[in-house]
């Protein structure tokens, strides 16, 4: 018999591996924050270093989001094929299928983070490289939830195809404009700032921007580990819910 | 192996199987039979795990599918309707992943794949892309990752569909021999009534989720059809007298063609071709026509299997029996 860790790791190699012999798939997605920085870096005021701190774990966060959010796309393809079906039939833990899957969506974008970081440190960048690598394992919590949500939502679609598309793509920019990814939120209207405290993803970027400085015994800490846990759980939840009921 | 009492699964307000009972002793092998629809893959799918009942139990392998999910999983083998492997892996990897997934380590994973790809046929394209095999190549593929952990009750969900008929062939023959080898206990679906008729020893014709046969595919065909002989004459007239020559023989005139329904068809022509020839009515022409399992399941629910669908690439013998 085997253990949830195992089985995670056997989803997660087998997800993984297709990267390996295709290691331009990789390429391509870390091109994209990078093309972001560069353009919407120059237009923040004030001090680039300090810009780019504000920025650089916001940009992070937002691809963590979009790789995540995409775990179900891979998964509508395996669903008309078969190979998710088969996978069901085999002894593997089901909370495992979905966080295998998630946290190969973001083997890319921990590549990503450093490739950013790479790149911004000519420009007076600097991080904590303990804060950030906490930072990582919120963030990793935070995608578990986010790949196993996008997961049930694929298998909620599985008839129609766009439905997957049209329900991401909604839901995508809302999450990520009410976290304070790219604006911040302080300067907004009051209700802009209510939705925003309903969004998980604005406690996790702020903890994510506290951590990258450095800053690690904050209660943005706390509140960042809490609601990445919780989108963690839920997700977990919803996935397995959606996966025992998927006929 | 396999027990159901009352097995049913609602979806809204279809009863798509409604009702099944159902004993599989090890070592059988016993093909579902159905038209489209009839609930044969819905059943498999509760029995593997994949979908909960909505009423009534089943125990697979020894274990409650609905309690004891893992443990069911861990015993059996499935192969679905469509490709296990990913089609952005490759085989042998996709192996190993499955030996993986049922708790062997690494290189026991390894070896029984290499075991797998070897019987199998598989050499020359398992470490190739699985999107670039053939159907043949995938189906066998599929087989590979059903056995890959040796279960000893194996599930497959129309097997052949889509393959042409010397894969079909081929795919039949793997299924007989582990059968024979390894003593595995299969349960397939299948609405290819000569791949019923030549692999199991048991058939189950289900229609409107019930079973409504269950039988030996020679056994089904003599109890609910029977044979069917057909005697050639020169002209309408002797077929009309041979009918009468022929007493207490079901014998209908059909222009110059007496057709008579009977059992053990081939083992009553000599008779019959003495009574005749004693009445002065020999006959010019002979054959016997031995029933199909569409045959049978024509007289037990009324419709052809083959109807609204190409579902066998036989000559279909029905209008010949139907008198």
């Amino acid at each position: 018999m085997t253990s949830l860790a195992a089985d995670t790791r056997t989803v997660f190699s087998r997800e993984l591996r297709p990267l390996r012999y295709d290691p331009f798939t990789i390429i391509i997605a870390m091109v994209q924050p990078l093309v972001f920085l560069a353009l919407f870096a120059p237009l923040l005021p004030g001090d680039k270093s300090e810009a780019l701190r504000w920025f650089v774990p916001g940009i992070i966060v937002m691809s963590c989001l979009f790789a995540s959010s995409m775990t179900g796309s891979n998964l509508l393809f395996e669903i008309q094929t078969g190979s998710h079906e088969r996978m069901l039939v085999t002894p593997l833990r089901r909370p495992a299928l979905l966080i295998g899957r998630a946290l190969k969506e973001i083997v890319p974008m921990v590549a990503q983070a450093v490739l950013i970081v790479v790149v911004c440190l000519p420009f007076g960048y600097r991080l904590d490289v303990g804060g950030a690598l906490l930072g990582l394992v919120i963030l990793a919590g935070f995608s578990i939830g986010m790949g196993a949500l996008s997961y049930a939502l694929a298998l909620a679609a599985k008839n129609q195809e766009w439905m997957f598309w049209v329900v991401q793509q909604t839901l995508l920019f809302p999450i990520l404009l009410l976290a304070g990814v790219l604006l911040p939120l302080d300067g907004g209207p009051g209700w802009l700032r209510t939705l925003a405290s309903f969004n998980p993803l604005r406690y996790v970027v702020d903890a994510e921007r506290a951590l990258f400085t450095g800053d690690i015994w904050r209660s943005t800490t706390v509140t960042g580990l809490v609601a990445a846990a919780a989108v963690g759980a839920f997700g977990l939840f919803v996935g397995v819910r959606a996966m025992n009921r998927s006929t | 192996m396999i027990e159901t009492r009352g097995l049913t699964k609602h979806f809204k307000d279809v009863r798509a199987v409604d009702g099944i009972d159902l004993t599989v002793a090890r070592g059988e092998l016993v093909a579902l039979l159905g038209p489209n629809g009839a609930g044969k893959s819905t059943t498999l799918r509760m029995l593997t795990t994949l979908i909960p009942p909505t009423s009534g139990t089943a125990t697979v392998a020894g274990f409650d599918v609905v309690r004891r999910q893992r443990e069911v999983r861990q015993r059996i083998g499935y192969i679905g309707q469509g490709n296990g492997a990913g089609h952005s892996q490759r085989g042998r990897d996709e192996l190993i992943s499955q030996g993986r997934a049922y708790g062997m380590g690494v290189r026991q994973a390894r070896v029984r794949a290499a075991e797998l790809i070897d019987s199998l046929g598989l050499g020359e394209v398992a470490d190739r892309k699985v999107a670039t095999l053939s159907g043949g190549q995938r189906r066998r593929l599929d087989i590979a990752m059903g056995l890959i952990h040796a279960p000893e009750l194996l599930f497959l969900d129309e097997p052949s569909t889509g393959l042409d008929p010397q894969n079909r062939a081929n795919l039949q023959e793997h299924i007989v021999r582990l059968r024979a080898e390894h003593d595995t206990t299969i349960v397939l679906t299948t609405h290819y009534l000569d791949e019923a008729d030549s692999m199991a020893e048991r058939v189950i014709v289900v229609d409107h989720g019930r079973v409504i046969a269950d039988d030996s595919p020679a056994r089904l065909k003599a109890e609910h059809v029977g044979d069917t002989v057909l005697l050639g004459f020169d002209s309408e007239q002797e077929t009309t007298a041979a009918a009468t020559a022929l007493p207490g023989r079901a014998a209908q005139p059909y222009g110059k063609e007496l057709r008579i329904r009977t059992q053990g068809g081939p083992r009553q022509v000599p008779g019959m071709l003495e009574d005749l020839r004693s009445a002065g009515l020999p006959a010019a022409s002979v054959e016997v026509i031995r029933p199909t399992l569409d045959d049978v399941f024509l007289t037990l629910t009324g419709r052809s299997l083959r109807e609204g669908g190409a579902n066998s690439d036989r000559q279909p013998a029905t209008e010949l029996v139907e008198v």
